[in-house]
C-alpha cells in the first residue's frame, strides 16, 4: 500500500519535470539544434559556411571589432563593479541599501531607454557637447556616438550592474577577519587589501568577468543604436546577414560560433567557481 | 569599521564609488528635460516648457496599441512561465539528484545562450510552425525565456521548505497532488511571483526576438520606440523614456517593501 503510494507520488514529480522539459525542448532546444543543422547544410552540406568565416576578411575584422570592444567594456565594468561592490559591502547599512537601490534602478530601466539617453547626452548637439564648448574645453563638437567610444561608454553602462551582482555574492563569503589580522600584524590598508583580499576575491572576478563577456558577446541593441552602423558588432552582423542578403548558412555559422564560444566560456567558469553560488545558490 | 571619520583611502572608495553610481543613475534623468522640449528635434528646453510630447503619446492611438500589445504578450508570457518552471522547479526537487539535476541544467539554458541565437533558430521553427506574427508564437518565445528565472527562484524557496510537511500531508491520506497544492504552494509562491515578475519584465523590454518574429500583426512598445529611434530621433521617445522610468522606480521600490515583507512572513528574501 505504501510502496504503491511512493511510486505514485514519483511518477507525478516525474511529470511535473519532464512536461515542461518537453515543451522546452520543442519550442527552444530544437530552435537552437535547427540553427547547428542549417550551418552545416545551408546551401550544401559540408563546413563550408565555417571555412567561410574563417577566410572572409569582412567577417574577420566584424569578430576583432566584436571581442575588443567586449573585452575592453568587460574589463571597465568589473573594475568599476569591483569598486562599487567594495564600498557597498563595507558602508553602513543605510547607505548600503541606497546604493543596491541606484544599482537596481538602472540595472531595470529598458535597454532601449538607455540607449536613447546615450544619444541625447553624446550626439554631437547633445547636452556632453555643448557643455565641453561652453566651458571652453573644445572648440567643435567631438564626436562621440556612432563611434566605438559611444559603444563602449553604452556597454559599459549596461554590464556595471550585472558585474556588481555576482561580485557582491563573492564578496561576502570573504571572511574580514584575515584582512584585520594583517592590519594587527602591521601592514598598512592598501597593502592589507593587495595581499590578503584581492587574492581571496579573484576567483569572484574571474567568474564575474566571463560572465559580463558572455553578456556582452551577444549585445545587440547597444551597438546598433550607439554604432550607427559605423561600429558593427556580431549579433548586428548576424541580423543583417539573414535579413538583408538571405544568407542564411554563414548567419547560423556566426550564430552557432557564438553559442560554442558562450559554452566554453560556461566550462571554464565552472572550473573556477561555484555555478550554484553563482546563480543564486540554487539548492 | 569606524563610523564618522573615514581615511584618505576609505574618503577615495566611497567617493568613487559614488561617481560610479552618478554615472549609472544620472544619464537616465537626461530624458526627463529632453521630453519637455517645444522642438520636434531633440534638445533641452530653453526658456519654454510643453507637454506636446506627452499629449501625442496619448493622442496617437498607435501607442496606446503597442502598450497593450506588450502587456499582453509580458502577462501571458509570465504566467506561461509561472506554470511551467514552478512545475519543473518541484518536479526536479523531489527527483533523485542526478536526473533533477540535469532537467534543471536543461531549463536554465535561455538565461545564457544570446539573443541573436535562440531568436534566429525561433524565426526559422515559427516559420514552419505558423507561428510567425502571432499573439502564441511571440508569448510561447518570451516564455521559454522566462522560465530559467521561475525555476531558480522557485528552487531556492524549496530549499528553505521542510519535506516532512508534505510527507505529513501524504501520510494523512492526501493524494500527491492534494499534498503539493496544500502543503508547497503556500509555501513557495512568493517564489514563484518574484521569478514572475522578473520574466515579466524580460518580456516587456524584449526587442531581438520581437525583431526576428513579429512583423506588421503584433507591434511591441519596444519594438515602437526601436523604430523610432532608427527613424527620427524624436522628442516622443523621452516622454515614453520618462514613463517607463517612473514605472521602473515605482517597482523597485515595490520590490524593497515585498522583500521587506517576505523576509518577515516567509523567514527569506524572494
Amino acid at each position: 500500500m505504501r510502496s504503491t503510494s511512493e511510486t505514485e507520488g514519483l511518477t507525478v514529480y516525474l511529470a511535473m519535470a519532464l512536461i515542461p522539459a518537453c515543451v522546452l525542448c520543442i519550442f527552444y532546444i530544437y530552435p537552437l539544434l535547427r540553427i547547428l543543422i542549417i550551418s552545416f547544410t545551408e546551401p550544401s552540406v559540408g563546413f563550408g559556411n565555417y571555412v567561410d568565416i574563417a577566410s572572409s576578411s569582412v567577417i574577420r575584422k566584424v569578430i576583432g571589432t566584436t571581442l575588443w570592444i567586449c573585452s575592453l567594456s568587460t574589463l571597465v565594468a568589473l573594475f568599476f563593479g569591483y569598486l562599487l561592490s567594495y564600498a557597498i559591502l563595507h558602508a553602513s547599512p543605510g547607505w548600503q541599501r541606497w546604493m543596491v537601490t541606484a544599482v537596481l534602478l538602472s540595472f531595470w530601466v529598458s535597454i532601449l531607454i538607455r540607449a536613447f539617453a546615450w544619444i541625447a547626452l553624446l550626439q554631437t548637439r547633445g547636452i556632453v557637447n555643448e557643455a565641453m564648448q561652453s566651458i571652453g574645453l573644445t572648440d567643435a563638437p567631438v564626436q562621440l556616438i556612432r563611434n566605438q567610444i559611444g559603444v563602449v561608454i553604452g556597454m559599459v553602462h549596461y554590464l556595471i550592474p550585472t558585474a556588481v551582482m555576482p561580485l557582491l555574492a563573492s564578496m561576502r563569503n570573504i571572511d574580514d577577519r584575515y584582512v584585520m589580522a594583517a592590519r594587527g600584524l602591521g601592514s598598512s590598508p592598501f597593502h592589507a587589501f593587495r595581499k590578503i583580499y584581492f587574492p581571496l576575491t579573484l576567483p569572484g572576478v574571474f567568474s564575474a568577468g566571463i560572465l559580463v563577456f558572455i553578456f556582452s558577446i551577444g549585445f545587440y541593441v547597444t551597438p546598433a543604436l550607439l554604432g550607427g552602423g559605423r561600429v558593427t558588432m556580431l549579433a548586428e552582423y548576424i541580423a543583417v546577414q539573414v535579413s538583408h542578403t538571405l544568407a542564411w548558412g554563414q548567419g547560423t555559422a556566426l550564430a552557432a560560433s557564438i553559442l560554442a564560444m558562450v559554452l566554453i566560456l560556461l566550462i571554464v567558469m565552472a572550473r573556477i567557481a561555484n555555478f550554484k553560488k553563482m546563480f543564486g545558490a540554487v539548492k | 569599521m569606524k563610523r564618522g571619520r573615514l581615511s584618505t583611502g576609505q574618503f577615495a572608495v566611497f567617493g568613487s564609488a559614488w561617481i560610479v553610481i552618478c554615472f549609472l543613475v544620472l544619464p537616465l534623468f537626461v530624458v526627463v528635460p529632453v521630453s519637455l522640449t517645444p522642438e520636434r528635434f531633440l534638445s533641452l528646453p530653453s526658456g519654454e516648457i510643453s507637454f506636446t510630447h506627452y499629449r501625442e503619446l496619448l493622442e496617437d492611438a498607435s501607442w496606446r496599441r503597442s502598450a497593450l500589445d506588450s502587456a499582453i504578450v509580458a502577462f501571458s508570457s509570465s504566467f506561461l512561465a509561472i506554470a511551467l518552471g514552478t512545475s519543473a522547479a518541484i518536479g526536479c526537487w523531489r527527483l533523485s539528484s542526478t536526473a533533477g539535476e540535469a532537467i534543471r541544467i536543461l531549463m536554465l539554458t535561455p538565461m545564457i545562450v544570446p539573443s541573436i541565437v535562440h531568436a534566429l533558430g525561433m524565426y526559422r521553427v515559427w516559420a514552419e510552425f505558423g507561428l510567425l506574427d502571432t499573439y502564441p508564437g511571440l508569448i510561447i518565445a518570451y516564455a521559454m525565456k522566462g522560465i530559467p528565472y521561475v525555476v531558480v527562484s522557485v528552487s531556492v524557496a524549496l530549499a528553505n521548505f521542510d519535506l516532512r510537511l508534505e510527507q505529513a500531508a501524504r501520510s494523512l491520506g492526501a493524494a500527491p497532488f492534494q499534498a503539493v497544492r496544500l502543503t508547497l504552494l503556500p509555501n513557495i509562491w512568493p517564489g514563484a511571483v518574484a521569478g514572475g515578475i522578473l520574466s515579466f519584465a524580460i518580456a516587456w523590454d524584449e526587442i531581438v526576438v520581437a525583431l526576428f518574429l513579429t512583423r506588421r500583426a503584433i507591434y511591441t512598445l519596444p519594438r515602437k520606440i526601436w523604430d523610432g529611434i532608427q527613424d527620427n530621433v524624436s522628442p516622443t521617445i523621452a516622454a515614453i523614456g520618462v514613463i517607463l522610468i517612473c514605472a521602473t522606480i515605482c517597482a523597485v521600490l515595490l520590490k524593497i517593501l515585498w522583500d521587506r515583507w517576505s523576509a518577515r512572513r516567509f523567514g527569506h528574501a524572494t
